[in-house]
């Protein structure tokens, strides 16, 4: 059972990041879209008392995965998938981006959904681990990924990339 | 100290006492400051960045989804974007039109955007052959209990059937402050016409007659304290204007 209201809070945040992992608004507005229709189907398996934002989040995540498989060969681990939406300027490698969105586009897809979920979004570390269905620790892993290769996008020289996680006495 | 509390710190996942501890520990590491404050810059620009899409109306084929409605009234996939694609190519019309030399004046913030949004509303719904109504005429008092409620005072249908037009049903919208009711009537040309209901106008001031044009579409337009109607169609100026007046003359009469 979803409950109108809250579904109206939350509707705005999921068009938002819809937008900014997507790219261009029709095909982001498509996503939300098929959200909420797979939600209302499945909407008797949804509790009253669950946080359904992570709920919807979590549709449109599968949804993607659906997408983006029935887009690539299936040789690739989804892991490895770095996606170039067709909508999004292409840049060179080593230039330096000031362009957010350009920077945001160049990110593997897997790193992109953890960064606008924990930085645009808001979700806890631990929320991110259950919308996305991986560890806590890879949803870490991938954020200081996307951070670092962020950071060195938007910067004015090259900066090598320093990813791996390391604990520091 | 760890890369894990580092990120932590910058998203405020951090208890009170870690966050001072990790605020000590940067004073004295100048990378991991640098890294830190890049962080924080990358979340303030994306928020920035991506700020407006949370603000804005919802478009009507997402907006639709926040109606109550059993279940069966929803409509399903490849429907909803068929009528979606169409009522983009009704904006696109609307978008790419100069507006007509009589709305040149400059006008309050929430006047001009009541007659686009009311010619919007109109290119969306106008078109749809299947279920251009939520609530049809046939069930006229219902229609009136269930948008006198949402929208939080009476509003009741004007009768245009001297003028030549039949109401065919209502249905509520999203607006920027809250709901909107829109009341679908066609003549026997089939030529539809739409009566757009607001009661979000906080300017509280009262406005004459106004006309615009929005593409293909002829707007009369006027404020009555908190009240905004619009009333829109595809035809003629002089008979739209006629109908504006009939509508008015009515709803002024209401308590």
């Amino acid at each position: 059972m979803i409950e109108p209201r809250a579904l109206a809070t939350v509707l705005p945040s999921l068009r938002r990041y819809a937008r900014a992992l997507v790219g261009e608004p029709a095909a982001a507005d498509d996503l939300v879209q098929d959200t909420l229709e797979r939600a209302w189907t499945n909407a008797g398996r949804f509790r009253p008392d669950g946080d359904l934002r992570a709920w919807l989040f979590s549709i449109m995540h599968n949804l993607r995965i659906d997408g983006l498989r029935r887009a690539q060969p299936e040789t690739l681990p989804i892991e490895e998938l770095v996606t170039e939406p067709p909508q999004r300027a292409e840049q060179e490698d080593g230039l330096a981006l000031r362009d957010l969105d350009a920077a945001l586009a160049c990110l593997p897809e897997e790193q992109r959904a953890v960064l606008l979920l924990v930085a645009l979004e808001g979700l806890r570390y631990e929320e991110v681990a259950q919308v996305l269905r991986i560890p806590v620790g890879t949803v870490m892993s991938r954020l200081s990924r996307a951070r670092e290769r962020l950071r060195a996008s938007l910067s004015e020289q090259d900066t090598p990339l320093s990813p791996t996680l390391r604990i520091v006495k | 100290m760890n890369e894990a509390d580092l990120h932590a710190y910058v998203d405020g996942q951090l208890s009170e006492e870690r966050r001072a501890e990790v605020d000590a520990w940067l004073a004295g590491h100048a990378e991991d400051a640098a890294r830190v404050h890049a962080y924080l810059a990358q979340n303030h620009a994306l928020r920035r960045r991506y700020a407006g899409i949370a603000a804005e109306p919802l478009p009507p084929r997402l907006a639709q989804w926040l109606t109550p409605r059993p279940r069966r009234w929803l409509p399903f996939s490849s429907l909803g974007r068929i009528a979606a694609s169409m009522a983009l190519v009704g904006l696109g019309v609307l978008i790419g039109w100069q507006l007509a030399p009589e709305h040149t004046s400059p006008a309050p913030e929430s006047d001009a955007s009541l007659p686009r949004q009311a010619a919007v509303a109109h290119v969306v719904y106008s078109p749809d052959v299947r279920r251009p109504v939520e609530i049809g005429a046939d069930q006229e008092e219902q229609l009136v209990t269930w948008l006198s409620k949402r929208i939080g005072t009476p509003v009741r249908p004007p009768r245009l059937g001297e003028l030549g037009f039949e109401l065919i049903g209502g249905r509520l919208l999203p607006g920027a402050q809250g709901p909107v009711a829109q009341f679908m009537y066609h003549d026997a040309s089939g030529q539809r016409l739409t009566l757009y209901v607001s009661t979000e106008n906080t300017a509280n001031q009262e406005t004459a007659f106004r006309f615009a044009q929005e593409g293909p579409v002829n707007v009369y337009y006027w404020i009555d304290g908190r009240f905004g109607y619009a009333l829109s169609a595809g035809i003629e100026k002089e008979r739209l204007a006629r109908l504006a007046a009939a509508v008015h003359a009515q709803l002024t009469q209401q308590p």
